[in-house]
């Protein structure tokens, strides 16, 4: 058998455009890579000597660093999800309004609205917070101790202040609230139509056509866009720092005046005062924070890549 | 199940436009009626006001009154949601919910019936869906897996298998092969000749030789222009539109003269 003389091979000609082009997306692409780098290592080297340091170097009672940092961890997640769990149903809620209920107008209007809230700084929501909210529901607080201060979360005394972690939480879902939404609606717009009419045909009401089309249609996208809540309620700096007084506790009650802080405020209120080893204890706090957030959105993708082959991508 | 459609004098508006005008027809239960015609002469919007799913589009509304056994679409308080729940709907490009198995696509219209199915009956009825779609000995052993997994002709059966679930009097299909290959169209025209036993079924076809080879009737729908509304020109048995119709614009339509 011969065989035919090896064609030559083609090249491809190289036009200017093309080379810019991927140049271009080439170096934009290692530039995060390089950012994501840089952090880590400064985090990582930073933090290291907070790892060994004396039981002196801490405030308050921690022996160790893990001591220190434990609760801060719980109420970083626990302030974040108190407010995803607020903040998503209702989000939910306004995205599908606008989406598939309201008339055109005022969904553009409500849609604006939304944007807007979006852009109120965290400095804002914070004063809002201790100024506004904070009185404001203490009677609130002070009833349901009275009535339900059998329930764990619940339980008295109630703070004076109204400023307890449970306020904390309801500003956060405020701030955390038009993402959520925003992006929600935008992925509930994407609803192919065939599938809508395909419910519909099959005599589903408005809410049954949401529950077979939609919903799950726009699964992925919730997720998605709870984790980008989620990162902006567990990062959230200035809104904690204003309204808590801090104190090293891990406690499930949100209406007392002793609540956990979280790692952003925490850094935030002592940074200025730290030296030596403290800053680097601080640091470390904030690779913790960094590792809390890579876990929470490996967890998101896992969830949407699990029932991948029912995304109707295929 | 099934049911004897008549139309009397429907015209259908989309905002101040009439789409469709004046149409006057009767369908015998248990028969198949094609509708031909040029592409936006209204059969499409017509066969959708049968079930009423027109309304999805803001604006449509609809002058005339269609009784099914005798009963008005279009009456008051006549729940949309309802009449959608009798005549069941087939559509162009198949849409199997992406998110649901194959079985769960087969249950999702009786699911919204409210029926607490135990699972033996919710088997049964996924068994006799699927049989009746043709479907059942290709996709038996993957119930489970997603229905978008499947190929166009055996997602359109799927559709098929849907709609004929919730055991409906009418099912209308609006171009139902358009977007299949031959053989795949083979398998719905010959689905559709087991489906006329039981069901009443109404479609919309661009396929000349489809109308003639499944339907017992055939309407002939035109447009005098782009602007102007459609209306029903010729409605017969199909082998008299076909072989000797009466007016000449179905003549020429059918033999391929057009225009």
């Amino acid at each position: 058998m011969t065989t035919a003389p090896a064609a030559p091979a083609i090249k491809a000609k190289q036009r200017p455009g093309d080379r810019v082009f991927s140049t271009a997306t080439v170096v934009s692409g290692s530039l995060i890579l390089v950012t994501l780098a840089a952090v880590a290592i400064f985090l990582v080297a930073q933090a290291l000597p907070a790892f060994t340091a004396e039981p002196t170097a801490f405030k308050g009672d921690a022996e160790n660093f893990w001591q220190y940092v434990g609760p801060l961890v719980f109420g970083t997640i626990w302030a974040a999800a108190l407010a995803l769990l607020m903040a998503v149903p209702v989000a939910i809620g306004i995205a599908l309004f606008i989406s598939h209920y309201a008339p055109r107008r005022l969904a553009q209007a409500l849609g604006y609205v939304i944007d807007l809230l979006a852009a109120v700084p965290s400095v804002v929501f914070g004063l809002w917070g201790i100024t506004v909210l904070a009185p404001a529901v203490q009677p609130f607080y002070t009833s349901l101790t009275e009535w339900f201060g059998w329930f764990p979360l619940f339980a008295g005394p109630v703070s004076g202040t109204g400023r307890t972690i449970l306020t904390v939480a309801i500003v956060l879902a405020v701030m955390i609230l038009p993402i959520i939404t925003a992006l929600s609606r935008e992925v509930f717009l994407q609803t192919p139509v065939l599938h809508e009419e395909a419910a519909l045909a099959l005599g589903a009401t408005r809410w049954e056509m949401i529950k077979l089309a939609v919903l799950p249609f726009g699964r992925p996208g919730i997720i998605s866009a709870s984790m980008l809540g989620l990162g902006r309620a567990l990062g959230e700096t200035m809104v904690v720092a204003m309204v808590l007084s801090p104190a090293a506790v891990i406690s499930f009650a949100v209406l007392q005046s002793q609540n956990p802080t979280t790692i952003a405020a925490n850094i935030a209120l002592n940074f200025p005062e730290a030296h030596d080893i403290g800053v680097n204890i601080l640091i470390a706090t904030g690779l913790i924070l960094f590792v809390i957030t890579l876990a929470v959105n490996m967890l998101a993708r896992y969830i949407v890549e699990r029932r991948k082959d029912f995304s109707g991508a295929n | 199940m099934s049911k004897r459609i008549e139309v009397n004098d429907l015209n259908v508006y989309y905002g101040s436009f009439r789409a469709v005008e004046g149409i006057t027809l009767e369908i015998e239960p248990r028969t198949v009626t094609a509708f031909i015609g040029p592409s936006g002469c209204g059969k499409s919007t017509f066969l959708r006001t049968l079930n009423r799913m027109h309304e999805v589009i803001p604006g449509a509304r609809v002058e005339g009154e269609v009784l099914i056994d005798g009963n008005n679409l279009y009456g008051p308080g006549v729940d949309p949601v309802l009449v959608r729940r009798q005549v069941g709907m087939v559509f162009q490009r198949p849409n199997p919910f992406p998110t649901m198995s194959i079985k769960e696509n087969v249950l999702a219209g009786v699911r919204l019936n409210n029926r607490k199915l135990s699972k033996s009956d919710a088997d049964d009825l996924v068994e006799k869906s699927l049989q009746g779609a043709n479907l059942w000995n290709e996709v038996k052993d993957r119930l489970d897996r997603p229905g978008s997994g499947l190929s166009g002709g055996q997602q359109q059966r799927l559709c098929i298998a849907r709609a004929i679930a919730v055991s409906p009097e009418v099912i209308l299909m609006d171009e139902p092969c358009s977007a299949l290959d031959p053989i795949s169209t083979l398998a719905i025209e010959d689905l559709i000749e087991e489906l006329k036993q039981e069901y009443t079924i109404v479609i919309v076809t661009h396929n000349m030789q489809q109308a003639s080879r499944v339907s017992d009737k055939t309407a002939f729908f035109n447009i005098a222009g782009t602007g102007k509304p459609g209306k029903l020109i010729e409605y017969a048995d199909t082998t008299t539109i076909f072989s000797n119709p009466t007016v000449k614009a179905t003549e020429d339509y059918v033999s391929g003269r057009f225009g």
